[in-house]
């Protein structure tokens, strides 16, 4: 078994994701199957090989640094599910 | 022929020839797109006053002689690409509601450019599947055959383009979302390379593959939409600062000469025996055309499957991470409740199931222990991935290949077996990862009916060749003049 149930229920808990019983039993089975398929990259012999993040070569885009509008407080509150009309409200942390 | 039946240029030529208005054929469109949604579901939002408006301003554009080539042809946009004051799900119930505040730099550029906005077309939520059965609101049907998938993610673009109720759409494609489905519903789309056009104001979903691009009836049609959309942008810091070509040009370059490499790893098993025939068929009016075949190699493309899915998975979950419940979007918030009560049930209720698993795939490659075994490797075979293309392009000009290894299947079919549906970007995800164009471009029809697509491949920067191709290819056949039956 490539990943068993307590791990599905770790990696759940980093991608703050809560499951049920019956999600937890069919996700553990599909990944097992995914995670079986990729197998076959262990099997390539990569020793020296760079890492690729990004298919083109771009540097840092800069800009300079300059003072220019952004959107308004009202139009990035607009699509809050509660705000105060300055701030976005969320529960109680202490 | 029916209005909605002219290809894009057809129409544009009709608009400043003043024979028809852009309101007109808005109206038409309208009412085209009325009659074949409840068969198709191409649409997730429809926008038909704003497109009115659209193309009352169109025709004073007109009149004025500032039109341009799209100037008034109306068109839907993918709904993981915000447009401002139109929702934008995704596709996804956890953004259900989300109201851009902004346009996508691509849409802006295409209202400059005399935009008529029919809608929002739908796609699998967050672009993740190859069939649009992963949409929160339910699937698109494939117009050629409403028993099948359309193809996906952008199902609902393609389906759309074919039926005749847009004359372009844009979509994204992350590996294969746009040539895909442009091959299930008889189309022409392109990926144009990573980088030729703006992402910004595309919801992400994984950063170093996603890429938007046109959908249309012809190849001549295409090159007036990327015309339009490509171009470097300051806005965002992965677009390239490429000059943007005269792609209208680009047609009338033919292909005498061109080197056009044939993959043996892309003709191997597991393709349906009418896919190989269509695409050898093509192939060979290619070469009648004066283009030179050459077999190639590109041995690490088995891998690529699974490169893919972990890389693209693991920047998803990293790019989704953001639907938490506080900005925008869904948020379930109990009396009492904790901030990660929050944050869970809003996630858990707001993501489908292909979305969950992706973040968890994603989540467990790039976690300790794992990363190195699965995130770093897949990154150094994508190293090899991408040196097998840049070996290819020092033979050839070009690369053909089936777009997917069968055409069209049954929804439903793969629904509960997310490994086969995986399967059906096996040819298309590669580009992706070393960052190509590709376009996909009818090649005939199944004995059932369903169309069979064709794939280009380039280097960076090479659509130019990639849609000189398309247009000899179409030039001599009749594949993409075949409309659906719906």
């Amino acid at each position: 078994m490539k990943i068993t149930p307590e791990e599905v229920a770790h990696v759940a808990a980093l991608a703050r994701l809560r499951l049920s019983p019956e999600q937890s039993a069919k996700l553990t089975g599909q990944l097992n199957d995914i995670l079986t398929h990729m197998d076959k990259l262990a099997k390539l012999d990569t020793s020296g090989v760079p890492s690729t993040n990004h298919a083109l070569a771009l540097t840092g885009a800069l800009r300079p640094d300059q003072a220019r509008p952004s959107l308004p407080r009202q139009e990035g509150l607009a699509n809050a599910p509660d705000s105060d009309g300055v701030s976005f409200i969320v529960p109680r942390v202490i | 022929m029916q209005l909605h039946q002219l290809s894009l240029v057809e129409a544009g030529d009709l608009l400043r020839r003043r024979q028809i208005s852009s309101v007109e054929l808005t109206q038409a469109m309208i009412a085209r797109l009325e009659a074949t949604e409840p068969n198709l579901h191409a649409y997730l939002a429809r926008t038909p006053e704003l497109a009115l408006k659209q193309a009352q301003a169109a025709d004073q554009a007109l009149a004025g002689g500032t039109a341009g080539p799209l100037t008034g042809i109306p068109a839907g946009i993918k709904d993981i690409i915000c447009t401002q004051g139109v929702t934008t799900t995704a596709a996804s119930k956890i953004l259900e509601n989300f109201v851009p505040p902004y346009d996508a730099t691509l849409v802006a550029r295409l209202k400059a450019a005399g935009l008529v906005m029919l809608g929002k077309h739908n796609l699998d939520e967050f672009a993740m599947g190859s069939s649009t059965e992963n949409s929160a609101y339910g699937p698109t049907h494939n117009p050629w055959d409403l028993k099948a998938i359309p193809g996906g993610s952008s199902g609902g673009s393609a389906a759309s383009v074919a039926a005749g109720s847009a004359f372009y759409a844009i979509g994204t494609d992350t590996g294969g979302s746009i040539r895909q489905p442009a091959s299930h519903c008889g189309v022409v789309g392109m990926k144009p390379t990573y980088g030729r056009v703006s992402r910004f104001g595309i919801v992400a979903f994984a950063s170093s593959l996603d890429q938007a691009g046109p959908f249309a009836r012809s190849v001549a049609d295409l090159a007036e939409v990327l015309q339009v959309i490509a171009g470097h942008d300051p806005a965002d810091s992965t677009s390239a600062p490429v000059p943007v070509p005269d792609y209208r040009a680009a047609l009338r370059r033919g292909v005498k000469g061109l080197k056009l490499g044939l993959p043996r790893e892309y003709f191997g098993e597991g393709i349906a025996p009418q896919v190989r025939q269509a695409v050898e068929a093509a192939i060979k009016v290619l070469e009648a055309q004066g283009a030179e075949l050459r077999e190639i190699s590109l041995p690490h493309t088995e891998y690529g499957l699974a490169v893919y899915y972990i890389i693209a998975p693991a920047e998803a979950s990293s790019n989704l991470a953001r639907y938490d419940g506080v900005k925008y979007g869904l948020s379930r918030r109990a009396e009492h409740g904790s901030l990660m009560d929050m944050y869970l049930d809003t996630r858990s209720q707001g993501f489908g199931p292909e979305v969950i698993r992706r973040i968890m795939l994603g989540t467990y490659a790039l976690s300790a222990g794992y990363y190195d075994a699965y995130y770093g490797k897949a990154g150094q075979v994508r190293t090899l991935l991408m040196r097998d293309f840049q070996q290819a392009f020092e033979q050839v000009d070009a690369i053909v290949s089936p777009v997917a290894p069968t055409a069209a299947f049954d929804l439903g079919q793969k629904v509960d077996d997310p490994m086969q549906m995986y399967l059906s970007d096996v040819f298309t995800l590669s580009t992706n990862l070393a960052g190509l164009p590709g376009m996909s471009l009818p090649c005939g029809l199944t004995s059932t009916g369903r169309p069979i697509g064709l794939q280009f491949m380039g280097p960076h920067f090479a659509e130019e060749t990639l849609l000189a191709l398309g247009q000899a290819f179409q030039e001599a056949t009749g594949h993409h003049l075949k409309h659906p039956p719906i």
